[in-house]
């Protein structure tokens, strides 16, 4: 499955290679990225491929929004269905 | 990769515009739960809930989590308990005992059922079940009871409106020191539909499969806030702004009815696409009617609003799902409304103006909070005038009026949690209690020559 991962926050050191790495240590292949600094403010969304994840998806969210939350950033691990059947017909 | 703008929009729905699905709804059957004796059956009802609803909750978790998208509530409806009691016989409170006993052991936080279907008359078991609700809803936690007393095809049945104004006061009397969860846990209806997801007034309709689960989504907020971008367009594109933020909230809704359905391995009933308030700040049906350009809700002009409202949700919400059904359109409910309550507060919102509303609007009178003292026979009043607009109009309405033991005019009360607090709305004192003694029935209204 595939999933997005978005981080917004204050723009600091590294914010895509602590998310680049948790992916990486679960086997977690990222596709794509897109990032943006809009008034201080850090805004990346990450396209991910999840079918090698060593570990649940669940848990795998946790890691990630948990290493976010150290940061200072918000993060959200979200199935890509949701924008899909939100946005597309 | 899908666009920027679109991930960004959908996650400011869901954090600063309180987009939710609103319930995860399972409706179960208990027809083939019918026994020779009460407690047979009630052993098989306590055993096919227990069964089937097993995994409901957590299913709910996991959908919530992989998706993102909060799913506040997951409940269970079932078939209207006085059907099976009349079958299996015995006191029809030992069935609201198990029924809350179950939901319960599967850990949803209400279930619905406890109802009677009475339109056109009482069949066996179904006064006697009536009569017992307000002790049903007293000594359960979780049970939701509802009635229907009328329909567009077959009148109102006056004798079970009397009954209600009595069943009403009796149940706030009953719940008087513990919230008034009696009244807040009673709906009555006109054309009460079989597949509703939303509580109090869900249970799972004779005509309904073995097992189905719906979903209602809700997202009042999320309108509100897409009509604040717009604040000196025409009304056309109002309606328009609405009806495409309508559709992408039921996508979602669509989304997670599908997946759950999947899961669960039960097919899929429908999506109720209703903008359903919370207490939340920025979550109020109020503040769009607001955002339209209306000082407060309750000044002419809330009707149309309304009208324009209920209708735009409702085309944008049916080519987004497979299925549409239940209450659909835009809840009104005084206590659970931050808007509602301000303007009933500020005197600018009465319960004539929201009767007029719920001509327009997906149910009816909900939640609102009544003096304590107000008669039986004018509860029945507000019941009967409720339901003639329902059966007129060919819609569903609905009366849950609060009678507030011991509270005037201008006191408020709290109910806690989802249901809010009200403040205590005035209600004409003039008696119409010669009216509803007459008993009776009136008739089905001539479905042609309209105008």
């Amino acid at each position: 499955m595939k999933a997005i991962i978005t981080v917004v926050g204050k723009d600091t050191v590294g914010i895509l290679a602590t998310i680049s790495g948790k992916c990486a240590d679960y086997k977690v292949n990222v596709l794509e990225v897109t990032q943006s600094i809009l008034q201080d403010m850090f805004c990346m969304i990450m396209l991910i491929d999840l079918k090698d994840c060593t570990i649940p998806y669940t848990d795998f969210s946790d890691k990630i929004t948990e290493e976010g939350t150290k940061k200072n950033l918000v993060v959200h691990v979200m199935h890509e269905d949701i924008f899909n059947s939100m946005h597309r017909i | 990769m899908i666009n920027t703008r679109d991930i960004l929009e959908t996650i400011n729905m869901i954090q600063d515009e309180n987009l939710d699905i609103r319930t995860i709804t399972m409706g179960i059957s208990l027809l083939d739960c019918i026994d020779s004796s009460a407690d047979k059956s009630c052993n098989k009802i306590y055993d096919k809930i227990c069964k089937k609803a097993e995994n409901l909750v957590k299913t709910g978790e996991d959908i919530e989590k992989e998706y993102g998208i909060p799913i506040i509530n997951k409940r269970i409806s079932v078939t209207p308990i006085a059907m099976i009691a009349a079958a299996s016989g015995d006191d029809p409170i030992k069935y609201a005992r198990i029924l809350d006993k179950a939901a319960k052991e599967v850990n949803v936080n209400f279930i619905g059922g406890y109802s009677a279907l009475v339109q056109k008359g009482f069949a066996s078991g179904d006064e006697k079940l009536i009569i017992s609700i307000p002790e049903a809803l007293a000594t359960t936690e979780r049970l939701c009871s509802s009635v229907n007393i009328g329909s567009t095809k077959t009148g109102i049945n006056m004798d079970a409106v009397k009954l209600m104004g009595q069943i009403i006061k009796k149940s706030a009397e009953l719940t008087k020191d513990n919230g008034l969860v009696g009244p807040s846990k009673l709906v009555v209806f006109c054309n009460a539909v079989e597949d509703n997801p939303f509580m109090a007034g869900a249970f799972h309709g004779a005509g309904e499969p073995d097992c189905v689960i719906n979903v209602g989504v809700s997202g009042p907020g999320v309108v509100r806030a897409a009509l604040s971008k717009i604040p000196d367009a025409d009304i056309t594109e109002v309606a328009e702004l609405v009806k495409r933020t309508a559709f992408k909230i039921t996508r979602v809704g669509q989304l997670v009815a599908h997946e759950s359905s999947r899961r669960l391995n039960v097919p899929f009933g429908i999506v109720d696409l209703s903008l359903a308030p919370t207490p939340a700040v920025g979550d109020s049906v109020a503040h769009i009617l607001e955002e339209m350009g209306l000082e407060s809700c309750g000044a002419c002009g809330t009707t149309a609003c309304l009208a324009l409202l209920n209708d735009a949700v409702k085309k944008g919400g049916v080519m987004a799902s497979s299925h549409v059904g239940g209450l659909s359109g835009a809840f009104i409910p005084v206590s659970e409304d931050a808007g509602m309550i301000d303007a009933v507060r500020s005197k600018n919102l009465s319960i004539e103006k929201l009767e007029a509303m719920t001509a327009v609007c997906s149910v009816g009178l909900d939640m609102i909070a009544i003096p304590g003292d107000t008669p039986a026979e004018v509860i029945s009043g507000i019941i009967a005038d409720e339901a003639a607009i329902g059966m007129v109009n060919s819609k569903t309405t609905a009366v849950r009026v609060i009678p507030a033991i011991g509270l005037k005019d201008g006191e408020e009360i709290e109910f806690g949690g989802l249901f809010g607090l009200s403040p205590i709305m005035k209600v004409s004192t003039a008696s119409p209690a010669k009216f509803i003694n007459r008993g009776g029935r009136i008739p089905a209204p001539l479905q042609s020559l309209k105008n």
